[in-house]
C-alpha cells in the first residue's frame, strides 16, 4: 500500500522535479562557466601572453573585417531605404541621419557585430579546443605542465574583449556609409541634412553605451565558446567528433540568445 | 620510485583497476602488458595524476602524490614526461614547434638554446627534413617519433609510453623500442611502458608487469615470464608471440624453448649438441650511423641470413637481445660445429655481406662498418639450455668485420688463418 503511494507520489512530483533537475543542472552550468572565465581572466596577466593574444587578435578580430564590413554595408543600406520611405511619409526624413546612426550605435553595430563574429570565429574557437580535447591534445598540454586555461581560453578571451568593441566601431561606420549610400545617393536625401543628423544625434554616450555591450557580448560569447569546446568531453549525448560538431552548435546558438538576453538586460540597465 | 598500494579505479559500475600493487624501479625499463581494455592506459595516467585512485594510495619516493602540497606536486611532475597512444601533437603547430612547446612555455631558456636543443632531438629521431611540417603531413610513424622527440626534449627523470609502437609494421616498431633502449641507457631515465610487442619488447624491458582482470598478475622479469603458469600467458602472450617472430622470423624464445625441449630432451637423445650464440658488434654506433629503421633492417637481413645457413644443417634459432642470436646445433658435437661456423664466415666473406646489404635494401651511400662475433659450447641433453648459451656467450669472439673502406669483409686471421 505504502509503496503504491509512494509510486502515484512520485509519478505526480516527476514533472516538476525534472523542471527543477534542469533548472539546477543550468545554474551549476552558468557557475561553472564563471569560474572559468574568472580563471581565464587571471590567466591573461602572464609574460608568455603577449604575442599568443596578438595571433588572436589577428584571427577573431582581423579576419572577421571583411564579413562585418559587409554585413555593416548592407545592413545600413537597408536601414536607409527603410527609413526614408518610412519617414518621407510624415515629412521628416531630416530625421534620418540620426535615427539611422542612433539605431546602429546603440543596438545593431554591438549586437549584429557579435553575432557575425560568434558565426566566424566563435564556431572555431569551440571546434578547434574541442578536437584538441578529444584527442588528448590538452591532456598532453598539463602532462607538460602547460597551463590549458593559460595556452588556449585566456589569449582568446582577451582577444575577445580587443576586438569586439573594434569591429563593432567599424560595423557602426560601414553602416552610416551604407545608410548615406541608399539615403542620400540613390534616394537623392540631402548629404547635409543626413550628415547634420548623425551628428547632432548622436552622444558620446550613446557611443559608450555601444561601447559596453560589445565588452559584454565579447566576454560571453569567448567564455560559451570556449566552455563548451573546453568540457566537450563531457556530453553525455555523444562523443569525438560528433560530440564536437554539437558543441560547436550549442555554442553558437547559446552565444546568439545570449547576446540578445544581455542586449535588453544592458540597454534597460544603460537607458 | 613509484608504487601503487591497493589502488582501485571504478568508472561507473565498472572496475577497471581491481586493488593494484605493484613497483616501479629507478632507472629501469619497466613494460605493462594485458589485453585491450583491461586498463593499461588508466594505470599509466594514475601516475601522472590525469586520473585520481578511488581507493588507495600512490607513492612516489615514498610520498603519497594526492597528498602533496602545490610545490612538491609541481617538482614531481616537471619530473615526468608522458608520450600518448594517439602521439596527442598540436595538429595546428610544426614537427619543431611541437618538440620546442614544453621548453618555450615551461622554461626561461633563451630561444637560441631551444633551438639547439630541439634540433639536436629532431636530428637523433631523424626528422630533420620535416622540421617544417604539419603533423598531418607525416607518417604515424613519424608523428611517433616526433611525439617520443618531444616527450624526452625537456630531460625527464620518468617517461611514461602509452603504446609508442602501436600501428607501426615489425621494423619501425623496433626502431622506436630501439629508440627508447637507447635514449633510456644515454640518459638513465625511468621508463614505463605499454605494450603489445610481445616478444620485441622483451629485448629492453628489465622488468614486466602483467595486468590481467584488473589485477597485476606477474611482476618481474621478462625471463621469469616464461616459467610464470598463468591462464593469461597461454591465451595471450603465446597468441601474441606466434610461432616466428615478425622481425627476424627466428623462433620466439618461449616456442624455441619448446622445440628445445621436444628435440633434445626427448627419449632416447643421449648426443651432444652445440649451441652458438651471435652478436652484432658496436650496435649502438651502427644505429648512429645508419639509423634505427636502417639498423633494424640490418638485424633481419643477418638473421634470416644464419637462419638459413644453419636450417639446412638442422639447426634452429632465436634471438636473446636485440644484437644477439642463438642457434642450437642438435645433431652436431663441438669440432663439428666449429667447421659448419667456418664454413659460415667463409660464406659471409664472398656472398654474406652482399646479401644481407640487399636484404636490408641499404643504398649504396649508406655504408656502416660492423663487427660479428661468435661463440660455441658443447652440451648435453641433460644440460640447462641457457647454461650452455652462456657458455658460449662467454666464448665469443670477434669473426668478422666489416669495413667501407675497402667494402670488404675481413677475417678474424686469428681464429679463421
Amino acid at each position: 500500500m505504502e509503496r503504491e503511494w509512494m509510486t502515484q507520489r512520485k509519478s505526480l512530483t516527476a514533472p516538476v522535479a525534472c523542471l527543477g533537475q534542469k533548472v539546477m543542472g543550468l545554474i551549476a552550468e552558468m557557475g561553472a562557466a564563471a569560474i572559468f572565465l574568472f580563471q581565464a581572466l587571471v590567466r591573461i596577466f602572464h609574460p608568455k601572453q603577449v604575442a599568443p593574444i596578438l595571433e588572436q587578435v589577428y584571427f577573431i578580430g582581423a579576419r572577421s573585417t571583411n564579413i562585418v564590413i559587409l554585413v555593416g554595408l548592407f545592413t545600413g543600406m537597408v536601414l536607409g531605404l527603410q527609413l526614408y520611405h518610412t519617414l518621407i511619409q510624415v515629412g521628416s526624413q531630416g530625421a534620418l541621419g540620426s535615427v539611422l546612426a542612433l539605431s546602429l550605435i546603440r543596438e545593431l553595430g554591438p549586437v549584429l557585430a557579435a553575432i557575425m563574429i560568434t558565426a566566424r570565429a566563435g564556431s572555431s574557437m569551440t571546434a578547434e579546443i574541442g578536437m584538441q580535447r578529444v584527442s588528448e591534445q590538452i591532456d598532453a598540454l598539463t602532462t607538460m605542465r602547460i597551463d590549458p586555461l593559460r595556452f588556449l581560453v585566456s589569449p582568446r578571451v582577451a582577444a575577445a574583449l580587443v576586438s569586439f568593441p573594434l569591429l563593432t566601431a567599424v560595423f557602426d561606420i560601414t553602416g552610416i556609409v551604407g545608410g548615406y549610400i541608399s539615403s542620400v545617393l540613390l534616394l537623392g536625401l540631402d548629404d547635409g541634412t543626413f550628415f547634420h543628423g548623425v551628428r547632432s544625434g548622436v552622444e558620446m554616450s550613446d557611443i559608450n553605451g555601444g561601447t559596453i555591450k560589445s565588452l559584454v557580448f565579447a566576454v560571453l560569447v569567448s567564455t560559451i565558446c570556449c566552455f563548451e569546446g573546453y568540457f566537450t568531453h563531457m556530453r553525455t549525448d555523444s562523443a569525438g567528433a560528433k560530440g564536437v560538431g554539437l558543441s560547436t552548435t550549442a555554442a553558437v546558438v547559446l552565444s546568439c540568445v545570449f547576446i540578445l538576453v544581455a542586449d535588453y538586460v544592458v540597454t534597460s540597465l544603460l537607458l | 620510485m613509484i608504487a601503487f598500494k591497493d589502488v582501485t579505479k571504478r568508472f561507473g559500475d565498472h572496475t577497471v583497476l581491481d586493488k593494484v600493487n605493484l613497483e616501479i624501479s629507478e632507472g629501469q625499463v619497466t613494460t605493462i602488458i594485458g589485453k585491450s581494455g583491461a586498463g593499461k592506459s588508466v594505470l599509466l595516467k594514475h601516475i601522472i595524476g590525469l586520473l585520481r585512485p578511488d581507493e588507495g594510495t600512490i607513492l612516489f619516493e615514498g610520498k603519497n602524490i594526492d597528498k602533496m602540497k602545490k610545490g612538491e606536486w609541481n617538482a614531481y611532475v616537471s619530473q615526468i614526461s608522458y608520450m600518448f597512444q594517439n602521439s596527442a601533437l598540436f595538429d595546428s603547430l610544426t614537427v619543431f614547434e611541437n618538440v620546442a612547446l614544453p621548453l618555450q612555455e615551461t622554461t626561461n631558456m633563451h630561444k637560441r638554446e631551444i633551438r639547439q636543443r630541439v634540433m639536436e632531438r629532431i636530428e637523433q629521431a631523424e626528422l630533420t627534413r620535416v622540421a617544417d611540417k604539419y603533423p598531418a603531413q607525416l607518417s604515424g610513424g613519424m608523428q611517433k617519433r616526433v611525439a617520443l622527440s618531444r616527450a624526452l626534449v625537456t630531460g625527464p627523470k620518468i617517461v611514461l609510453f602509452d603504446e609508442p609502437t602501436t600501428g607501426q609494421d615489425p621494423v619501425r616498431r623496433n626502431a622506436i623500442l630501439g629508440m627508447i633502449s637507447e635514449y633510456q641507457r644515454k640518459y638513465g631515465f625511468t621508463a614505463v611502458l605499454i605494450s603489445h610487442d610481445i616478444p620485441d619488447v622483451f629485448f629492453i624491458s628489465n622488468r614486466l608487469l602483467v595486468l590481467d582482470g584488473g589485477k597485476i598478475v606477474f611482476q618481474g622479469t621478462p625471463e621469469a615470464l616464461d616459467d610464470f603458469e598463468h591462464p593469461y600467458v597461454d591465451e595471450f602472450i603465446q597468441s601474441l608471440e606466434g610461432l616466428q617472430e615478425h622481425l627476424t622470423g627466428l623462433y620466439s624464445r618461449r616456442n624455441f624453448r619448446v622445440r628445445y625441449q621436444k628435440t633434445l630432451k626427448r627419449d632416447g637423445f643421449n648426443d651432444r649438441f652445440a649451441v652458438a650464440v651471435f652478436s652484432l658488434d658496436d650496435w649502438e654506433r651502427i644505429e648512429g650511423n645508419v639509423g634505427h629503421v636502417a639498423a633494424q633492417k640490418v638485424v633481419k637481413a643477418l638473421s634470416k641470413y644464419i637462419n638459413e645457413h644453419f636450417g639446412v644443417v638442422g639447426g634452429f634459432s632465436s634471438r636473446l637481445f636485440s644484437n644477439q642470436f642463438v642457434t642450437v646445433l642438435p645433431f652436431s658435437d663441438l669440432k663439428e660445429a666449429r667447421s659448419i661456423l667456418d664454413a659460415f664466415v667463409r660464406d659471409l666473406k664472398t656472398q654474406g655481406m652482399t646479401d644481407i646489404r640487399s636484404d636490408a635494401r641499404l643504398l649504396e651511400k649508406e655504408c656502416f662498418e660492423f663487427a660479428i662475433s661468435a661463440g660455441l659450447a658443447e652440451g648435453t641433453s641433460d644440460d640447462d639450455v641457457n647454461t650452455v648459451i652462456d657458455t658460449a656467450h662467454s666464448e665469443g669472439t670477434t669473426i668478422a668485420q666489416f669495413r667501407c673502406e675497402s667494402r670488404e669483409v675481413t677475417v678474424n686471421e686469428k681464429v679463421y688463418p
